[in-house]
């Protein structure tokens, strides 16, 4: 069953006055709303929904990274109410699928963003309330690049320590050592160019 | 109705008592053997026997297969998700094409929809008996309790090779539908199949159940309160044995689920034990579905006939969809902007995320324990690593 956003939203508001919440509408055929939170408020909001007997979204089942160069793309997708000014720089985004398993709703969209892509990257970690962030966030680490602070142990988790990038970043570029094939042609000709003498050379 | 704790459950003990860290052993378990599960490793500190800490360590499989479904066309991913939780191909096929189809708002023939459920619930018997050969070989009966349950898989995979063209690379379910009829006879080599399996059931249950080595291994072992199993993420039989009465099927009817008569079994303690006997449990309740399915299944078409295959474009949104596959929530999360590509495809895995909790079952029990543990849980590396 899907939640009911709107009445979520009011009781929310109610309890956390302070809090900024926003309702975004999905255009998709799927009509999953989503519930746009701001970083300072992730955690106080996890904890109503988690505590609040009527709602009881006790199980974070997903938590996703998507990196959004272009804001415009993801007012697209996750279209803001009437009169929100546009964002003006890209942003990493951090999105939680909340269900109950005891009143079976779900599932609650909630989605975080950060300030930016290059430092204000942090975003307040949830393995407090829900358990279940703690690999999928030490996930979205590795290969987005968000930092979620307060984590109990935010390293690398697929790829190895010493690794620099983050490979899910929309503008990150393969590394160029791999091996070529024996007998290079087309685009990969012209790069294998670079590594290997050519028939005059040699 | 399950009690929300008031305090979230801590991630390892608060209070160990003090240990000597020179008498401490440091072990590496892995990246092979545990029992071969796959290329996993944990990090174990030893005190004696004793496991004080457990630090599983992933990515030996990793591929970035999401990055990688970024670049290809929606369909171009369907054959790459039969190579995450191999054991059960056609399940992934079938949550990928759930998701495309929530995202694109696509209608599947009431004739597909059977075919889906068959061979889904084909694909729990061959996962749960497979467990069960696993299961018993991690405890150290290796080889007869697998090559009874591998000889039962084979026949399913003969099936599945009559149908898809491959024993375990399937690629078989299309937006809107499944890629092709059923074979002339399929059905009923089927059903008989699925009448001649509880005979099978019937000699794996006498052969393990009532073994006294079994009972000692693994009653008592491994077992976690479900408000934490709840607070994990944990999903699927992981979840069912310790009694919580979750089961995707039933909770969120996907698919036609609704309109068969089946029921989830349920354990108590949650221990090792109950995690095997849920999925003997479980594997009659498939037969169940299965007879059901394959006494009603309706002619018809097998694929929408307005499913679009090539220049297949989502319109711009995001779609969450998930399915109860033999292991646990399998989810996947799209979203289109409205080119032919996703622009994000993310996957939610049941064995990675199962072992959110691998360390606080463990902690406090012997070495020998993890292997089984770790067995316990059902892992996939194609599925934890991605």
């Amino acid at each position: 069953m899907t939640p009911d956003l709107p009445a979520i939203l009011t009781r929310l508001h109610a309890a956390l006055p302070t809090a900024a919440i926003a309702h975004l509408r999905n255009p998709s055929p799927s009509a999953q709303d989503s519930l746009l939170v701001a970083p300072e408020s992730l955690v106080a909001v996890c904890q109503f929904l988690r505590n609040t007997a009527d709602l009881d979204f006790d199980l974070l089942s997903n938590v996703t990274g998507v990196d959004w160069p272009e804001p415009a793309k993801a007012d697209a997708v996750a279209v803001p109410p009437e009169g929100t000014t546009p964002l003006a720089c890209g942003f990493l985004e951090v999105v939680y699928h909340l269900y109950s398993t005891s009143l079976r709703i779900g599932p609650l969209v909630l989605r975080t963003r950060t300030t930016d892509r290059a430092e204000q990257v942090h975003i307040p970690s949830v393995v407090a309330v829900y358990r279940s962030a703690e690999y999928q966030e030490r996930e979205i680490f590795d290969l987005f690049g968000v930092r979620f602070t307060g984590h109990p142990d935010l390293r690398r988790i697929l790829m190895w320590d010493e690794f620099l990038d983050h490979p899910m970043r929309k503008d990150y570029v393969a590394p160029d050592d791999y091996q070529y094939e024996p007998t290079p042609h087309d685009a990969v000709l012209e790069k294998a160019k670079k590594y290997y003498p050519t028939k005059a050379e040699i | 109705m399950i009690s929300n704790p008031s305090m979230p459950p801590a991630a390892s003990p608060a209070s160990k008592p003090e240990l000597d860290e020179d008498q401490l052993l440091h072990v590496s378990l892995g990246p092979q053997h545990p029992s071969t599960h796959g290329v996993f490793r944990m990090n174990v500190v030893l005190d004696g026997e004793t496991v004080v800490s457990l630090k599983p360590v992933f990515g030996y499989l990793h591929r970035n297969h999401e990055k990688i479904a970024e670049g290809v066309t929606y369909l171009s991913s369907m054959p790459f998700t039969d190579r995450l939780d191999y054991i059960c191909p056609l399940t992934n096929n079938w949550a990928y094409a759930q998701a495309v189809e929530k995202l694109a708002g696509i209608e599947v023939p009431e004739r597909a929809e059977y075919i889906r459920i068959i061979t889904a619930e084909l694909t729990r018997l061959i996962n749960h008996t497979a467990f069960v050969g696993f299961f018993l070989g991690d405890m150290g009966a290796w080889g007869s309790a697998l090559m009874y349950a591998f000889r039962e898989r084979e026949k399913i995979l003969d099936l599945f090779e009559d149908l898809t063209g491959a024993r375990m690379m399937s690629n078989f379910m299309r937006f809107g539908g499944c890629r092709n009829d059923l074979p002339d006879g399929w059905a009923a080599r089927a059903r008989v199949l699925v009448d001649e399996f509880p005979r099978f059931l019937d000699e794996l249950e006498n052969l393990i159940t009532g073994n006294e080595i079994l009972i000692a291994r693994t009653q008592n072992i491994g077992a976690l309160p479900k408000e934490t199993l709840i607070n994990g993420g944990i999903t699927g039989p992981m979840l069912r044995a310790a009694g919580v009465a979750y089961d995707i099927r039933k909770a969120e009817p996907y698919g036609i689920y609704d309109r068969f008569k089946f029921r989830i079994p349920l354990g108590t303690t949650g221990d090792c034990y109950d995690r095997l006997m849920i999925r003997f449990l479980e594997l009659r309740e498939s037969l169940a579905i299965l007879r059901q399915a394959l006494d009603q299944l309706p002619a018809g078409a097998y694929i929408h006939p307005k499913a679009k295959i090539r220049n297949f474009k989502p319109p711009v949104g995001e779609a969450y969809a998930r399915i109860e596959s033999p292991k646990g929530e399998l989810g996947f999360h799209l979203i289109s902007n409205g080119t032919a590509n996703p622009f994000r495809y993310r996957i939610r895995p049941p064995s990675f995320i199962n072992l959110t909790l691998l360390e606080d079952m463990c902690l406090g029990l012997d070495l020998a324990d993890v292997v089984l543990i770790l067995g316990s849980v059902d892992i996939v590396l194609g599925e934890v690593d991605r």
